[in-house]
């Protein structure tokens, strides 16, 4: 039981570790155009979007109500240096770092970036702050239920225990025990971890003034691969003779299928993390264009435009905001799915399905 | 006669690439909705047939349906890069 608690741990550290990094490289340039313009009255769909769906330095829950994160650097020459995203707001140099659409560079005096000298960035940033609230919160969620079951054994269960164990027993009647056969305890941990993980942050992402964490594409990235390494690492002979001789196929077309199903290999992981940041991301940026119709109204006709159209507006939002609910729980639920249906194909045994398709020889039994 | 209709885009919009993906976006939505539909309107028949299987039907409606919308967002994510990049 220890150690089932330790390697939860141990997974939602390593997925917090792993999205320290690449978290910052979802960064787009839109052709110069800065997003401060308080000055002028203009409103800026694009930006004001790509703002919301972007990581960032400092965590804004709402208009001048920011969090500064601590940006961690490492270089060879300076070590570590550790200080506030706050001064590198507005494009401020500080300490020859001067932030460039997220990516940190080190500046000379002049402003000019130095060349060869490589900065590696550990900072905390929203998406990472946000995967750190998410871990505390199910840790602490999950913990309370494991030492709920370890005291009232036989009883029955209360409180959040009773709120949890039916999704937990449904993940593995429905999911992992239909998909993975005999075999299913030793993935069952990792469906849940990914089941309650997905659909936590999918959750937290729809709260206003929230991280896109899902919609990270590098963090359903280190997820993806996850899935991919536990299914090839697992995978049995009769997974591996499948990828090489596919059963009923006749010799001539062995060369068109083997290159399929390699490509499929690498296809089914790319997909589940298409298919999870895609869904998200593309959720947030509907609400958040429908909202952004009531400020476009505004700049068009006056104030009474804007509010009238927020008449119709607001209604179809909170719609908007039901099926993105939906969706939150489908794609965690599509994920976990896929996903052990992926280790089921790998760790099945050579069974009655893969005969019948044509005949396959003397030799096979 | 169409490469008048372009340029007039292309002083427009600054990019003939940008309408490329807007139009690729919108294909992409259609494809989507007639998949959906089919599906959905198979498993409405399902249902129709044999009540009492309508929740297996229904799981069944769920999980194609999005394999089928992640079809739609990878022609979807493409237009995105084409856009805004």
């Amino acid at each position: 039981m220890i150690r089932s608690v330790v390697n939860r741990i141990l997974i939602v550290t390593a997925l917090f570790l792993s999205s320290l990094g690449p978290a910052t490289a979802q960064e787009h340039t839109l052709d110069g155009q800065e997003t401060h313009q308080e000055k002028k009255e203009k409103f800026n769909v694009g930006d004001m979007i790509m703002h919301h769906i972007r990581d960032d330095r400092g965590w804004e829950f709402a208009h001048g109500v920011t969090l500064p994160l601590p940006v961690i650097l490492y270089s060879a020459d300076r070590g570590l240096e550790v200080f506030s995203s706050s001064r590198l707001d507005h494009g401020a140099i500080y300490n020859n770092y001067k932030s460039d659409h997220g990516h940190l560079h080190r500046v000379d005096e002049a402003g000019k970036p130095v060349e060869g000298v490589h900065v590696y960035d550990f900072s905390i940033t929203k998406n990472v702050a946000s995967l750190m609230l998410s871990a505390i919160i199910l840790i602490s969620i999950f913990l309370t239920v494991a030492n709920g079951y370890k005291n009232n054994k036989g009883k029955a269960p209360k409180g959040i225990q009773a709120f949890l164990e039916p999704i937990v027993l449904f993940v593995r009647d429905e999911i992992a025990k239909p998909n993975l056969g005999p075999g299913y305890e030793k993935y069952l941990p990792y469906l849940l971890t990914l089941f309650f993980f997905i659909l936590t942050n999918n959750l937290l992402g729809l709260l206003p003034g929230a991280a896109n964490l899902t919609g990270n594409i590098a963090v359903t990235l280190v997820l993806a691969i996850i899935t991919f390494l536990i299914v090839n690492l697992n995978g049995n002979k009769t997974y591996w003779s499948h990828l090489i001789r596919p059963t009923g196929v006749p010799i001539l077309l062995l060369p068109i299928m083997i290159p399929v199903e390699i490509v499929g290999l690498f296809m089914k992981p790319f997909s589940l993390m298409i298919r999870l940041f895609a869904n998200i991301t593309a959720g947030h940026i509907i609400i958040l264009s429908l909202i952004s119709l009531i400020f476009i109204a505004n700049n068009l006709g006056g104030t009474a435009t804007g509010w009238g159209i927020s008449l119709i507006v607001a209604p179809f939002t909170i719609f908007m905001n039901l099926i993105e609910l939906l969706v939150a729980f489908l794609q965690a639920f599509i994920f976990t799915l896929l996903t052990s249906m992926y280790i089921g194909g790998a760790i099945e045994e050579h069974g009655d399905a893969d005969h019948g398709m044509g005949y396959d020889g003397p030799a096979a039994h | 006669m169409l490469a008048f209709l372009l340029s007039i885009l292309l002083e427009a919009t600054g990019s003939v690439a940008v309408m490329g993906a807007a139009i690729g976006a919108g294909l992409a939505a259609i494809g989507a909705g007639l998949g959906i539909g089919r599906i959905g309107g198979s498993a409405m028949e399902g249902i129709a047939r044999q009540p009492e299987a309508a929740g297996r039907i229904q799981t069944a409606m769920l999980i194609i349906a999005a394999l089928i919308e992640a079809v739609a967002l990878f022609a979807a994510v493409i237009c995105l890069l084409v856009a805004l990049a």
